[in-house]
């Protein structure tokens, strides 16, 4: 069965292997996490820290990505441009991501070439030298990045606009880019005051994963991240918290350039929160028993097997997330079919799923790919390296992540129901209809 | 009984880092060849295979066959329905994922070293013996007119589409391997069991296979996983000449940004000038390091988010090709910078600076590559498929680093073709004309 283009949301995947895995803290409060996996002569690089958009100040959206942008300019020691030069001129590959809750540095390369990322991580986390042209510039990169990633597609756009109901008071409802007015006003002082506060060892974890023997490790961030001082200001990472939501909201987004009409739902839904993770461990199986195969899973065999209601089923669901998260589903109807009876179709299963409780035998065959998933795991070493610094940034410990497998193991059909209960409320969904203009262009539409 | 050719052990050795791949090329007590890296570690298999032909070998009329057979593999076979064949591998916890392309039809499967002999036969059922059902057909067929209807709504799909078309007509690669809405409309089950014979066959396949499993077991996995399979298929299309002249097509689409494919004529693979191509691309427009497109288009004037180019080495076609996004009123200006580049490379070439910087780059980027059984099974099925020996590995960054600034300088004045250079511009543009 094909997936579709409009393929929305992204299946949860969350296990870890720990007896890879050695932690240490240094002195000025940096985490260090090293995963060994010495089949291939290579390294992973991470730095992570614990600021993303959420972090942001009222009208800078967007800064954090933009300053991850302008940390590949200028420092004290190289030259704009010269970090990525000298990786690839290692034979390496190195990028940068930010999110709500964190922004990432890495880089790839021979395991022997690790001290060098070291010596340049460390610089830039305290030493940048930015330019007012550095800032015009790269300011008309991030704007074109707006426009690619979201302007031209409505998709993106019309996810803005749900998460932005979903999170009345939390800074989840501002798109991690940045609103593109905001953006447009990022400034040289919005950057480095970002930097300044949040780039500091005390907010960062260290995370090196490959072919390298953790003592080495500790021995070359003692050198290069230990003499970094530890920033004296660094506030909590408090957030605005979501009011109780007592009213299902409901959007209709209309765009010309929609193709093919189909729905989203949001719940909002409890993250992993550290020593307490059943209920969202009970909601990955929730997501998979709901929508995850379109062909076991409740909307698909509802839906798309035993009646012609919809091409798409799906539904979605990531528990690392420092706040409040979101669980998912969506639904793309078939020709003929409008988007009110597919919704009406997708709460008729989602009703008969609350009074029946979940198939025992859909059950087991979860728990048995989750197990198999923690065999795999040990295949992607990069892939575990992600799970650890997005985990120690959502405020989850060592801890936490290692008993994770152990956890989604234990969940209990009496677990899915009871998380299914608290999500599955209507006054806590945001609806949304993604759909060309009721006067578009629909002539294939109709066929 | 197994005839073991067993490869010298190839080593990789880079400038800065070295890796220890030992490929076996085994053959089964049944005549399969296939490359394998023995690795115990982890208690699982990685299986790669391709059937050269792919969407290439859709009949005339079937246009889409192959891209509907494909999705309906895993739609059940032998005695197990749609759900029944997914129940089953969801309890062996298996993956198994069959995609098509223009030049391939292809089998990803991973599986645990317990279930290995179920999901082997599993394996061979769907590759032998598929069910198409009609209400799985009917609900694929849905899928796919879903995804032609939203492809025609995506500026990108609609540049590809629209040089695709301009460049090779008629020939299969001149058209979407999904079809159209009337060709995919009109496809009956023989249709697709036509195509599912004309694709799965034997004397086609390449396979790889990674991870947790003796040569031996191999030979046996072989006989069991290509059992039934019918020797040969229909012949494959013929090579065809890249038909687009240089200019700009503009295809008008409500978008603040514009979107642009650009390209000539590329380079056969098998082109003795090909590694210096590799290397001339790296410097112009790779993706893997800082390139003189990235450098003039994005960093110097903030013109886009994006812009690379890339060799395409199809069986049949070589293409030169780039893309680049910026908003409406600023996509002329990258155009400009973009034909610029491109004219003053083939002109003035690379500087013996640039070409041993991207050397380094490419050569210790290319132990990196190894490094997980799914991504080894990968690469060794590409090889062989684009024709490679399994000493490749060994000599591959020989062979770049063999290349001179006179070859580079060389392949750049012939291959890179200013004038030939065609835009498929998608979008708003401001300034922006279309020559025909």
């Amino acid at each position: 069965m094909l997936r579709l283009l409009c393929a929305f949301l992204l299946l949860p995947a969350a296990v870890a292997a720990q007896d890879q895995v050695t932690t240490y803290t240094l002195d000025n409060g940096m985490n260090v996490v090293v995963i060994e996996d010495h089949r291939a002569p290579v390294v992973t690089h991470m730095v992570w820290y614990r600021a993303g958009s959420a972090d942001e100040p009222p009208g800078a959206s967007g800064v954090a990505h933009f300053l991850e942008h302008l940390l590949f300019k200028a420092t004290d020691d190289l030259a704009s441009g010269e970090f990525s030069a000298t990786v690839a001129a290692n034979g390496g590959s190195d990028n940068a991501f930010t999110s709500y809750d964190y922004t990432a540095y890495f880089q790839r390369v021979a395991a022997d070439r690790l001290e060098l990322m070291m010596r340049m991580e460390a610089d830039r986390m305290n030493d940048l030298r930015l330019t007012p042209e550095d800032i015009a510039t790269e300011r008309d990169v991030i704007l074109e990045e707006r426009n690619q990633r979201v302007e031209a597609r409505p998709g993106a756009l019309a996810r803005e606009q749900m998460m932005a109901s979903q999170y009345l008071n939390h800074r989840y409802g501002v798109p991690i880019i940045g609103w593109k007015h905001e953006m447009e006003t990022l400034s040289l002082e919005d950057a480095l005051s970002f930097y300044d506060l949040y780039y500091s060892p005390n907010n960062a974890i260290l995370v090196v994963a490959g072919d390298v023997v953790p003592e080495e490790v500790l021995a070359l961030a003692e050198d290069y991240y230990g003499p970094i001082p530890a920033e004296p200001q660094l506030p909590d990472r408090f957030r605005s918290e979501e009011p109780p939501q007592t009213a299902p909201r409901r959007l209709v987004f209309e765009d010309p350039r929609v193709a093919q009409p189909y729905l989203l739902r949001s719940y909002l839904a409890p993250e992993r929160d550290a020593g307490d993770q059943t209920a969202a461990a009970a909601l990955v199986y929730l997501a998979d028993l709901i929508g995850g195969s379109p062909f076991t899973s409740e909307l698909g065999k509802a839906l798309q097997f035993d009646s012609d209601v919809a091409v798409y089923t799906g539904a979605g669901y990531d528990g690392i997330s420092l706040d409040d998260t979101t669980f998912t589903i969506s639904l793309a109807p078939s020709v003929g079919v409008t988007l009110e009876e597919g919704e009406a179709a997708m709460d008729a299963v989602i009703a008969q799923f609350l009074a029946d409780g979940p198939d025992p035998e859909a059950m087991e065959r979860i728990r048995n790919q989750q197990k198999a998933a923690q065999i795999y795991a040990r295949d992607d070493v990069q892939g575990l390296a992600r799970r650890y610094g997005q985990g120690l940034t959502s405020g989850l410990t060592v801890e936490d992540l290692q008993a994770w497998p152990e956890i989604l193991q234990a969940v209990t059909a009496e677990d899915v129901m009871a998380a299914a209960q608290v999500v599955f409320d209507p006054r806590r969904s945001v609806t949304t209809y993604i759909t060309p203009p009721a006067e578009g262009p629909t002539e294939e539409l109709s066929q | 009984m197994i005839r073991l050719a067993l490869a010298a052990v190839m080593t990789l050795c880079a400038a800065t880092a070295q890796a220890e791949i030992e490929v076996q090329e085994v053959t089964s007590p049944g005549g399969t060849d296939a490359w394998l890296v023995e690795t115990h570690e982890i208690p699982f298999v990685a299986v790669e295979i391709f059937f050269r032909g792919g969407a290439s070998l859709d009949r005339e009329g079937k246009r889409g066959a192959a891209n509907l057979m494909t999705a309906l593999i895993e739609e059940g076979s032998g005695d197990l329905d749609a759900q029944a064949f997914q129940i089953e591998l969801e309890t062996m916890a298996a993956e198994f994922s069959y995609d098509v392309y223009d030049d391939a039809l292809t089998v990803s499967a991973r599986f645990l070293t317990d279930n290995r002999d179920a999901a082997v036969a599993l394996l061979n059922q769907s590759l032998t013996d598929p069910r198409f059902d009609e209400p799985a057909i009917e609900r694929v067929r849905g899928q796919v007119l879903s995804n032609i209807r939203s492809d025609a709504q995506d500026p990108n799909d609609i540049a590809s589409e629209t040089f695709y078309r301009e460049a090779f007509g008629a020939h299969p690669y001149g058209s979407d391997l999904n079809g159209t809405i009337e060709s995919v409309s009109a496809l009956t089950r023989d249709d697709l069991l036509q195509s599912f014979d004309d694709t799965i066959v034997r004397d086609r396949a390449s396979v790889a296979v990674v991870g947790d499993i003796t040569p031996e077991e191999l030979g046996a996995m072989l006989d069991t996983l290509f059992d039934g399979l019918p020797d040969s298929g229909p012949p494959l299309p013929e090579d065809v000449a890249v038909g687009i002249s240089g200019g700009q097509t503009v295809i008008e689409f409500p978008s603040p940004q514009s979107v642009a494919l650009f390209g000539h004529a590329g380079m056969d693979r098998e082109d003795p000038d090909y590694f210096a191509a590799y290397i001339l691309n790296e410097i112009l427009g790779g993706s893997g390091r800082q390139s003189i497109l990235m450098e003039e288009v994005r960093e110097k004037r903030g013109l886009t988010y994006g812009v690379g180019s890339y060799l395409v080495a199809k069986d049949h076609a070589d293409l030169y090709l780039g893309s680049v996004a910026s908003a409406n009123d600023r996509i002329g200006e990258a155009i400009e910078v973009i034909r610029d580049e491109w004219a003053r490379m083939a002109e003035d070439g690379v500087t013996a600076e640039q070409l041993a910087e991207a050397k380094t780059y490419i050569t210790g980027a290319y132990p990196l590559r190894f490094d997980g059984n799914a991504r080894i099974a990968n690469i060794l099925v590409g090889m062989q498929f684009t024709g490679l020996p399994a000493d490749y590995i060994a000599t591959r960054n020989d062979r770049m680093n063999a290349v001179t600034l006179e070859d580079i300088n060389r392949v750049a004045g012939a291959l890179l073709k200013p004038e030939a250079l065609h835009f498929v511009v998608v979008g708003q543009p401001e300034g922006v004309v279309g020559t025909n």
